[in-house]
């Protein structure tokens, strides 16, 4: 962990879990792009600004031309389900009060090789376990919603979820 | 790929040891490796004054400076440690023979000592690991090692039709294993095919089967030069070759930020093994394979270069791991599923004993061994010969 936190640089926010227990991202200084958007209905993606590649999850240094002029570019939010699993217990609450749910693995249809881990759930306001498990299918069509979690301190995450694509 | 230079056989595992495996032992973690420590030693028939290299998990709780004071070591000049857990174990004994190899130390002991059975479980710490990449992952409730291992085999399953069917295959070979193991936490409980079907779900599609055991416990090896192990106790076990992988663009437990997350660092340890060996996939007699989770065994299988991708499934029918049936025996101690989980150790003692003709589930004739660490983790493998 300790080189993790190397990489994380300093913490913009690491305020504690969501009044209802769930597990909320530490936002450090790579990732703050991405926290603020999220807040705005946008899925940001870390490009360098020398070559233009995407990278993600966001870090210091491009693999392919090594800068570390970073910025970021909206993209896309619609994707397909790669994969998904169904968590039972043993959990940590409150995620063990809500299993079995669905975790999903989510391709960006515009950058196939950007994955998300997230939840599929029916609208913004979604919960872990409101869709069934067994409906679900690999190559799914599915767009990001964002849902507000509030932390224990006040402050607000917006994180995505995934709604089915009709 | 050029092979490493003078490294082949220059090493031998000359001495091994283990503490019985439970739930629960009473002794502590340092107590535990100390004892295996010096009990490695008089396997070998060395002192463990002799003792002048230490390698270890960055996880191990027992430091070098504790270990060379209770067991009584003279001066330690080569220590190490290798990071990412489960990826460690053949890291380990790899880093002791290149040491001897390299003429930094004579007598060099690897060791893991860890009470998982009776103490926490890693994931249900939530204050550090909300950073990269956890920050992407268990908010959304991807938790535990098996959600994120669970990720993948769905995927696996889906790309090559694998089924249930075949990660039964594994979990009942390995547990056949652990039945002819007295030493195995297993070794009363047969495993039915119906057992596996019925089990509990733990991360759908891997139920509790497909999952390693928590155990107390505690092991230990001794390496030193080829030229030496000839003169001691037991026949020597060559170090033939080590390698360890770190692939490109790779992400802890979690590799599903780069192009193809089916082909982990089993893969890129792969090449640099083989480049390493004087030979291939197809002249290995038994295996021990990495098995905190049964698929991890499937994609070792196809990264070590045992068949093609997407074929795992199909080598493991009609029981070509099991002793006495397959053409590869996987796993004949009953492995992290059914023997212990100590983070992997257990697999290269037990490649040991096959090697010495000491196995309980010995493979005739057996003369080679591939001992693998984790999949999905930054990862170590060795050759072992006699």
């Amino acid at each position: 962990m300790t080189n993790a936190a190397a990489f994380s640089g300093g913490y913009v926010a690491n305020l504690g879990p969501s009044e209802e227990g769930y597990l909320l991202p530490a936002v450090d200084e790579e990732s703050v792009f991405f926290w603020e958007g999220t807040r705005l209905g946008e899925l940001r993606i870390q490009k360098c600004s020398s070559c233009g590649k995407l990278r993600h999850p966001p870090r210091p240094m491009c693999p392919s031309c090594h800068s570390t002029e970073r910025g970021w570019t909206r993209v896309g939010t619609t994707g397909t389900i790669w994969s998904f699993v169904v968590p039972h217990p043993p959990l940590l609450q409150p995620y063990s009060d809500r299993a079995p749910y669905n975790v999903v693995l989510v391709t960006l249809d515009e950058h196939p090789t950007i994955r998300f881990i997230g939840n599929l759930v029916d609208g913004p306001e979604g919960e872990l376990d409101e869709v069934d498990p067994t409906t679900i299918r690999i190559g799914e069509p599915v767009e990001a919603v964002f849902k507000r979690f509030r932390r224990v301190d006040g402050s607000e995450e917006f994180l995505p979820f995934w709604v089915r694509r009709s | 790929m050029s092979p490493a230079v003078g490294f082949q056989d220059a090493t031998a595992i000359a001495g091994i040891a283990q503490t019985p495996f439970a739930k629960h032992l009473e002794p502590s973690e340092a107590e535990l490796a100390c004892r295996v420590i010096v009990d490695a030693c008089a396997d070998a028939g060395i002192e463990p004054s002799e003792i002048d290299a230490l390698c270890s998990y960055t996880m191990e709780a027992t430091e070098e400076v504790d270990i060379a004071r209770n067991v009584g070591c003279g001066e330690i000049t080569f220590f190490s440690q290798i990071g990412y857990g489960g990826g460690a174990g053949c890291g380990v004994v790899g880093h002791a023979a290149l040491a001897v190899a390299s003429g930094q130390a004579e007598v060099a002991v690897a060791w893991r000592s860890r009470k998982r059975g009776s103490g926490p479980r890693p994931w249900t710490s939530t204050s550090v690991q909300l950073r990269v990449p956890g920050a992407w992952t268990r908010p959304f409730g991807l938790l535990r090692p098996v959600d994120e291992i669970a990720m993948l085999t769905r995927r696996y399953m889906h790309e090559y039709g694998a089924t249930r069917e075949h990660l039964a295959n594994v979990a009942m070979a390995v547990r056949k294993h652990a039945n002819m193991n007295p030493a195995a936490f297993m070794h009363d409980r047969p495993m039915s095919h119906d057992d596996y079907m019925n089990a509990r779900w733990v991360s759908e599609p891997l139920c509790l089967f497909d999952n390693c055991l928590e155990t107390d416990g505690a092991l230990a090896c001794v390496v030193v030069s080829a030229e030496r192990a000839r003169d001691l106790r037991h026949p020597p076990v060559y170090v033939h070759a080590f390698a360890q992988g770190l692939p490109p663009q790779h992400q802890t437990m979690v590799n599903f930020f780069n192009d193809d997350p089916l082909t982990g660092p089993a893969w890129a340890c792969a090449r640099r093994l083989w480049a390493n060996a004087a030979f291939g996939p197809k002249d290995v007699h038994v295996a021990q394979i990495y098995d905190a989770f049964t698929p991890l065994i499937l994609l070792s299988l196809e990264g070590y270069g045992f068949c093609e991708r997407g074929e795992a499934a199909g080598f493991t029918e009609n029981g070509n791991l099991e002793w006495g049936r397959g053409s590869l025996p996987v796993n004949t101690a009953g492995g992290g599923l059914s023997e212990a989980y100590v983070h992997g150790f257990n697999l290269i003692n037990e490649g040991v004993r096959q090697l010495r003709g000491t196995s309980t589930a010995q493979v005739e004739e057996a003369e080679t061994c591939l001992v693998t660490s984790g999949e999905g983790v930054p990862t170590s493998a060795l050759l072992l010969r006699r």
